[in-house]
């Protein structure tokens, strides 16, 4: 019987050279469900996500993926594991030179032998489930933004990988867009029986479609529950986020030594 | 006492920065030395699926022709007017033929043929790859269990080595033929001379050969150098701009550095 647990990550460390970005994460993504990872911009989201994929190597601790460990597997074994993930990029990453059509059948093409038509349909049935079949011979260059991410989710999706991941899914959209996305990896999720991991700062979105979040905060989980939870949370980073607050636990200001000594320091610079 | 002190101050941050250009410039060079290795690694796909080096060999071959041919065109026409020029002083106009052949496939054919390859073809390999880096498609493609390097990387590299003979060779025959024109047909150099003294006295494992052995060394320094620069771009507008001169620079310094050591391995006897 396969374990409860997809993901599991336990006192995870990485720096980038002598710049911590996480500390002692641990974490666990069960199957089936879909899962946020939220905190302000730069708190180690992305690089999280990063590490499940075994893009980077963590300097201490354990990522295991379906029973896998990311960090010690090698180059073939990581290719493998990754033939059955996805994973949509902040700003869709799709290969510019080839058309919708040719960018959603790349992996099929990569990875299986399946005859052309074969894939033709396929192809065209990922990009029904996005609403974008009849864009199927449009260039990306050609598509708004919230459309190329459509068509990137539909890539993402070619192979019906047991786990999608997604990095910032709803940056720059417009709110119809947003909603759009929002409810296409809720569906597409149940729909494969994957599991979803989603990374992002859209925290409305983000409550209406999710089974549970992770809050981070400085490379740590700071808070963690169901979306009920979460809205009632008191803790006060998710209530400063819930609630957009300018200021709270994450300051408004980057850190500075105090105005009124930098204004009086610089005068007397100034003032020769 | 405070003056040396502050000569001493700057010599170390002197002695400190050449220190760090050194490090730093051994240290992208054994990088570049890694990437050749992993791109003979990654060949084998170019190879297998031969329609993604062909496509390359389009891109980098087939579309630098016009510049090629236009250039190899006009070099020869000015051979033919300078050689001509200098020749008849000593009465060895039908020499001519010779010079311009000489000089195309020896030098001027592998040579500008590849400056030329590295400004159109070189910059634009690169161009490709860092926007591709910058905009996370090589990554995607590497999240997508893909090797970007076995399928963008050694296809670009293998399309540019092969095309640059291919080019050098049409630079030296359109050039020899910008000779004739008008060492031949303008000025009136007798046309069984031009050709028989230049079919006698080129050879062809000494002369051409060696220029087609330049060709190709020429074609592997620039296709690496383009496509590393590419791959190593800082991923941001800046940074791409800034890999696209480099390969220029980097191509133009390469191409004439190995031009001299390959000439002076080759032509001992001359």
């Amino acid at each position: 019987m396969p374990a409860e647990n997809l993901v599991e990550i336990s006192s995870l460390d990485f720096a980038y050279e002598d710049r911590p970005i996480l500390d002692g994460i641990s974490l666990q993504i069960p199957r089936g469900k879909v899962v946020a990872i939220m905190g302000g911009s730069g708190c180690g989201k992305t690089t999280l996500l990063r590490l499940i994929g075994g893009q980077l190597r963590p300097s201490r601790g354990e990522v295991l993926v379906d029973g896998q460990s990311v960090p010690h597997l090698d180059d073939e074994e990581l290719y493998a594991l990754r033939r059955r993930m996805g994973m949509l990029f902040q700003f869709g990453a799709l290969f510019t030179d080839i058309s919708v059509f040719d960018n959603v059948a790349y992996q099929m093409r990569e990875h299986t032998d399946l005859p052309e038509e074969l894939i033709r349909d396929m192809v065209l049935m990922k990009l029904n489930a996005v609403g974008l079949r009849g864009a199927h011979g449009l260039m990306p260059a050609e598509l708004s933004g919230g459309m190329a991410r459509r068509v990137a989710l539909a890539r993402a999706i070619a192979l019906d990988p047991m786990l999608i991941m997604y990095d910032e899914p709803f940056a720059g959209l417009d709110p119809i867009s947003l909603g759009i996305i929002g409810q296409l990896i809720r569906r597409l999720n149940d729909a494969l029986g994957a599991t979803t991991i989603m990374v992002t700062h859209d925290i409305q979105e983000s409550l209406l479609i999710v089974d549970y979040i992770y809050f981070m905060s400085d490379g740590k989980v700071v808070a963690l529950g169901t979306p009920d939870e979460i809205r009632a949370s008191q803790h006060p980073f998710v209530h400063q986020f819930v609630f957009a607050e300018a200021d709270g636990p994450v300051p408004f200001h980057y850190p500075a030594a105090p105005l009124a000594q930098e204004l009086l320091g610089r005068q007397a610079h100034g003032g020769r | 006492m405070a003056d040396d002190s502050r000569a001493t101050g700057r010599i170390a941050t002197l002695l400190g920065s050449i220190g760090h250009h050194v490090t730093d410039g051994l240290l992208r060079l054994g990088f570049a030395t890694r990437f050749f290795l992993m791109i003979l690694l990654g060949s084998g796909q170019s190879f297998r699926r031969l329609h993604l080096t062909i496509r390359e060999i389009y891109f980098a071959g087939f579309q630098s022709l016009l510049i090629i041919l236009v250039s190899g065109l006009f070099i020869g026409m000015v051979l033919g007017m300078q050689g001509y020029e200098t020749l008849q002083r000593y009465g060895s106009a039908e020499a001519l033929g010779v010079l311009v052949a000489l000089s195309l496939v020896r030098e001027l054919g592998p040579v500008v043929a590849a400056l030329l390859f590295a400004s159109r073809a070189g910059s634009s390999i690169t161009a490709e790859i860092g926007l591709m880096k910058a905009t996370e498609q090589l990554t995607a493609m590497d999240m997508m269990a893909v090797d970007p390097i076995a399928r963008v990387v050694a296809p670009r590299f293998w399309g540019g080595v092969i095309s640059m003979p291919l080019l050098a060779a049409l630079f030296s025959a359109t050039g020899i033929l910008g000779g004739y024109l008008i060492g031949v047909v303008f000025i009136g150099v007798d046309e069984g001379a031009f050709w028989s003294q230049m079919q006698a006295s080129v050879d062809f494992r000494y002369d051409v050969w060696s220029g087609i052995v330049k060709s190709f060394v020429f074609g592997i320094a620039v296709s690496l150098i383009a496509v590393f620069e590419g791959y190593d771009a800082q991923p941001t507008a800046e940074g791409v701009s800034s890999s696209i001169k480099s390969t220029v620079v980097k191509s133009a310094l390469a191409i004439l550095a190995l031009d001299f050591v390959l000439t002076s391995f080759m032509f001992r006897e001359a």
